[in-house]
């Protein structure tokens, strides 16, 4: 198993070094967010060959996996409809993860708080 | 079209430049010892016998030993033959390495032998879909072959016809898939998606 850890470590230094080659060589920090933590997320998007950046921020349902392949679950509510998308922590198409609010939740996985009002994700996740 | 032999080491996954997830197997590919050299005259075919991995000697056969002997090889694991060089030329004795024939962005079919199954029926052996639902009066009928044949013209059951039975632990061969990496101080090669068999058992690793 050696050779695959080691190719894991190599992977996530690697994203590790684009990250911080965007960002005058300064390692970029990911803090150990959880779910119930409202975060925002800096995407980095390609278009017409142009690079952008674009936050995503909203509450993280979910974090699984491990390695490589870790993704988490951000959930925003933009115009009034739900928005979820799900990034691998490694993928060098995230440029930073920064942690807006903690939250306090009793789960894992939040997906029950798609059911419920604004409102009321507010107190379930305070 | 160069080959080798290699051990299956596991899974994991490495992004690309644009950010997309591929998903790899890591294979330890070589070092290969070339251990006879086959050709048209001598033997009616041209063909490679490679070694691969290590073996305690105390392990080896005499008629072994003397083969090795003649390629001067230290006792292999595993032995194979490949008709699949035609060039360069190569001597008893020459050890092969990953970096020698594969580079990252080739294309190459890996042939190992398949995880054992077990004795399955015929939805997970062949595909077939089952022949119903659960309802209208239905049970037991979900996984099942349907019909084997016909009724009094020909009265019997085709050889061959596809039913339940052993499935898997057997050779298998994925095509067409690309190295993503090769690591040539730790033998390994990286190709894109998954390998047939478990984890350390032996594979072959052909260039198209």
């Amino acid at each position: 198993m050696n050779a695959i850890d080691n190719l894991t470590q190599q992977v996530i230094e690697r994203t590790q070094a684009s990250r911080a080659s965007r960002n005058n060589g300064e390692q970029v920090e990911i803090p150990n967010f959880r779910p119930g933590d409202v975060v925002n997320v800096a995407v980095r998007v390609i278009e017409g060959g142009k690079e952008r950046i674009q936050n995503f921020e909203g509450i993280v349902l979910s974090r699984r996996g491990s390695g490589v392949s870790e993704t988490f679950m951000v959930r925003k509510v933009s115009n009034g409809v739900g928005v979820e998308r799900i990034f691998p922590v490694h993928s060098p198409i995230i440029q930073s993860i920064k942690i807006v609010r903690e939250g306090r939740v009793r789960r894992a996985k939040l997906y029950y708080l798609r059911q419920l009002s604004s409102r009321a994700v507010r107190s379930k996740t305070t | 079209m160069p080959s080798l032999l290699g051990r299956k080491l596991g899974m994991s996954g490495l992004f690309s430049d644009d950010g997309v997830y591929l998903p790899c197997t890591l294979i330890e590919a070589g070092p290969c010892t070339v251990l006879q050299v086959k050709n048209n005259e001598t033997d009616g075919y041209d063909a490679l016998q490679l070694g691969f991995g290590h073996r305690k000697d105390v392990n080896l056969n005499q008629p072994m030993r003397g083969h090795l002997e003649k390629a001067k090889a230290s006792a292999p694991a595993v032995v194979s033959e490949f008709r699949t060089f035609d060039d360069p030329e190569y001597t008893p004795g020459d050890v092969i390495n990953v970096g020698d024939i594969f580079e990252a962005g080739d294309v190459v079919n890996v042939t190992g032998t398949s995880k054992g199954k077990g004795f399955q029926g015929v939805v997970k052996r062949y595909g077939f879909r089952g022949v119903g639902g659960r309802t209208h009066g239905q049970h037991n009928r979900e996984r099942a072959p349907g019909s084997i044949g016909q009724s009094s013209t020909s009265s019997r059951v085709f050889k061959g016809t596809r039913m339940g039975g052993r499935t898997g632990g057997k050779q298998s061969t994925v095509r067409s898939i690309q190295v993503l990496a090769v690591i040539q101080d730790e033998n390994l090669i990286v190709v894109k998606g998954s390998v047939p068999g478990a984890i350390n058992s032996i594979v072959e690793i052909n260039k198209n």
